[in-house]
């Protein structure tokens, strides 16, 4: 296969996963339809982490702090009277998070591997307290949006169905603006900035920049995904900014595979339906209690034995059929990230 | 070729000093490298060169002393600057981006002069400016038969001239080459050692070296370090027999 044919099925798995995700509400019930659009929004989250740990290399632990401020911004910023606009609303929220994430980022990446996870977590727990122990957002009780946000008269995001295509809409615009963003110079300098960032200082990029700029727009997307989360739920806490949000939206982009927009899709989704599916008492009975315990074995499994992620399973079962003769490793990360 | 006599000097380091505590890693060192001609400096390990070509790329700053490149003093410049204004480096191990195409990691490194990163929408393929200086630097260092290949999968000698070819894509004035033959075959060597003499014209090249053979073959002057400090620089004739350097480093030959 050349790199051409490669590219193009991986945009035709891309295409028809979002064609299935448009004509899905026709087919499932109301509670599908809940179930997908959270998980969109998970993926939105993974997809702005996706575009530091996997594009930039920079391992970030303290994501959940831009999603829950998204998210807390949509419901401090709502007037309690009436429906806000969405036309305003929305930015607000994103550059929110963006400025906090400018803030954090400004800060945190003068440090390097292990710190800079220790003080991006660090900086996430800050928040997370801030809300947790004032009573900004309601304390620990956490604070309701008592007026879902309208576009004019005909967005009212209030019904399950709009507010599923507007996360969908969100989603696709997410996933093309990175893969465009990707493949500019933007984005091959953070491909380089990943493998060998001494390398690219020598070459003449000074690299802060770059990291911050791609720290901000990771804040920002994160925080239109809490923004989602809070319309759809219509009720914030603190547990959006808690490190085991943080943790999972790891988990979700290990799973898919990092290095690849695709990857953060498809984790987001088996993270989610392999959680609902330990949760499920229909099949566990008393046991799905327990359904961390289930959910946790199996990403061990998965990791171990995955270790290009779900993305790379084809490649894999492909070089078990050929044989392992052929160095493809290598090679076929090349260009398209996407 | 040897130098001609008023060649433009384009890098010069003055009394450039490196304190690890209470260790002297570099000790007044001073150093000009004028266009056209390869300066070689040699020593055994710990002499401190890979300091001072550290030093000279501005990657660690000196404790004294000062750098200037192209008539401009550059010491408190970032190592990034001083890329941009000239300043190319390699280094000792390879730091090639293995899974990037040779094209690829020679237009990266292109695209530094013409970064232009808020043109997010435009791929970054289509900057002519960047796609046309990648092929020319393969060209020059002899990959232009493999721009499509992964730089992973390469021979230990194309790697080498793969990392040439990246400095080269940024079209330095300067070179400072760590250690280019390092694990090099004598065929390499050879492509090697040509690549350097056709590089000489154009540009000021400070070459860091442990092959003897090729250093004394291809430098126009020889820089000679010893536990920091410069014990003797001259033409390779002079260095030859130069007591003090047959003593203290050739004394084995």
């Amino acid at each position: 296969m050349t790199m051409n044919t490669i590219d193009r099925s991986k945009a035709a798995f891309v295409a028809a996963c979002f064609a299935a995700l448009a004509l899905l509400p026709w087919l499932a019930g109301s509670y599908g339809v809940d179930l997908v659009t959270k998980i969109m929004v998970y993926a939105v989250f993974a997809l702005s982490l996706e575009l530091l740990v996997g594009a930039t290399g920079l391992v970030c632990f303290g994501q959940a702090a831009f999603f829950g401020i998204g998210a807390y911004a949509a419901v401090l910023l709502s007037p309690a009277s009436e429906a806000a606009s969405l036309l305003w609303l929305l930015p607000a929220c994103i550059v929110a998070a963006a400025l906090y994430a400018l803030a954090v980022g400004a800060l945190s990446l003068r440090t390097k591997g292990v710190y800079f996870i220790m003080v991006t977590l660090a900086f996430a727990q800050m928040a997370y307290y801030v809300v947790h122990d004032t009573p900004l957002g309601g304390g620990t009780d956490g604070i309701y949006l008592t007026m879902k946000p309208v576009l004019g008269t005909w967005l009212d995001l209030d019904g399950a169905l709009s507010l599923y295509y507007l996360t969908l809409v969100c989603l696709v615009a997410v996933f093309a603006f990175l893969a465009v963003l990707l493949r500019s110079r933007f984005g091959r300098a953070l491909a380089g900035i990943r493998v060998n960032e001494q390398r690219m200082r020598a070459t003449g990029f000074s690299t802060y920049p770059y990291k911050l700029a791609a720290f901000t727009l990771s804040g920002g997307i994160a925080g239109l995904a809490g923004f989602l989360f809070a319309v759809k739920d219509g009720f914030v806490n603190p547990e959006l900014m808690s490190w085991h949000l943080s943790g999972a939206v790891l988990i979700m982009i290990i799973l898919g595979g990092l290095g690849h927009l695709r990857g953060a899709l498809i984790g987001a989704f088996a993270f989610a339906l392999l959680q609902e599916f330990f949760k499920s008492e229909a099949i566990f009975g008393a046991f799905a209690r327990h359904w961390h315990l289930g959910l946790g074995l199996t990403i061990i499994a998965s990791v171990a034995l995955l270790p290009r992620g779900l993305v790379g399973l084809p490649g894999q079962w492909r070089e078990r059929l050929v044989g392992r003769s052929r160095p493809v490793a290598v090679g076929t990360e090349a260009l398209n990230e996407a | 070729m040897k130098p001609e006599t008023n060649a433009p000097v384009l890098l010069r380091g003055r009394d450039i000093t490196r304190r690890w505590g209470g260790l002297v890693a570099v000790d007044r060192v001073s150093i000009e490298l004028t266009r056209g001609s390869v300066h070689a400096v040699i020593g055994t390990n710990g002499a401190g060169k890979s300091t001072l070509i550290n030093i000279l790329s501005g990657e660690i700053p000196p404790s004294g002393g000062s750098v200037e490149l192209l008539g401009q003093d550059v010491t408190r410049w970032a190592q990034p600057r001083r890329a941009r204004a000239g300043l190319g480096r390699s280094y000792q191990r390879n730091t090639i981006y293995p899974s990037f195409t040779v094209f690829e990691n020679c237009r990266l490194a292109a695209q530094a002069r013409a970064q232009k990163p808020w043109r997010w929408w435009s791929d970054a393929q289509r900057c002519e400016a960047s796609t046309a200086a990648a092929r020319d630097a393969a060209a020059r260092a002899g990959l232009d038969e493999l721009l499509e290949r992964p730089a992973g999968l390469l021979s230990h000698g194309q790697k080498r001239q793969l990392e040439i070819a990246m400095c080269l894509a940024t079209a330095p004035e300067v070179l400072l080459l760590d250690e280019p033959l390092a694990g090099m075959g004598a065929e390499e060597t050879e492509r090697m050692l040509a690549l350097l003499d056709q590089l000489r014209a154009d540009h000021a090249i400070l070459l860091v070296e442990h092959d003897m053979d090729a250093v004394f073959r291809i430098a126009d002057r020889i820089t000679v370090m010893v536990n920091g400090s410069v014990i003797a620089s001259d033409v390779p004739a002079a260095i030859r027999t130069h007591p003090q350097v047959l003593t203290a480093y050739l004394g084995d030959h």
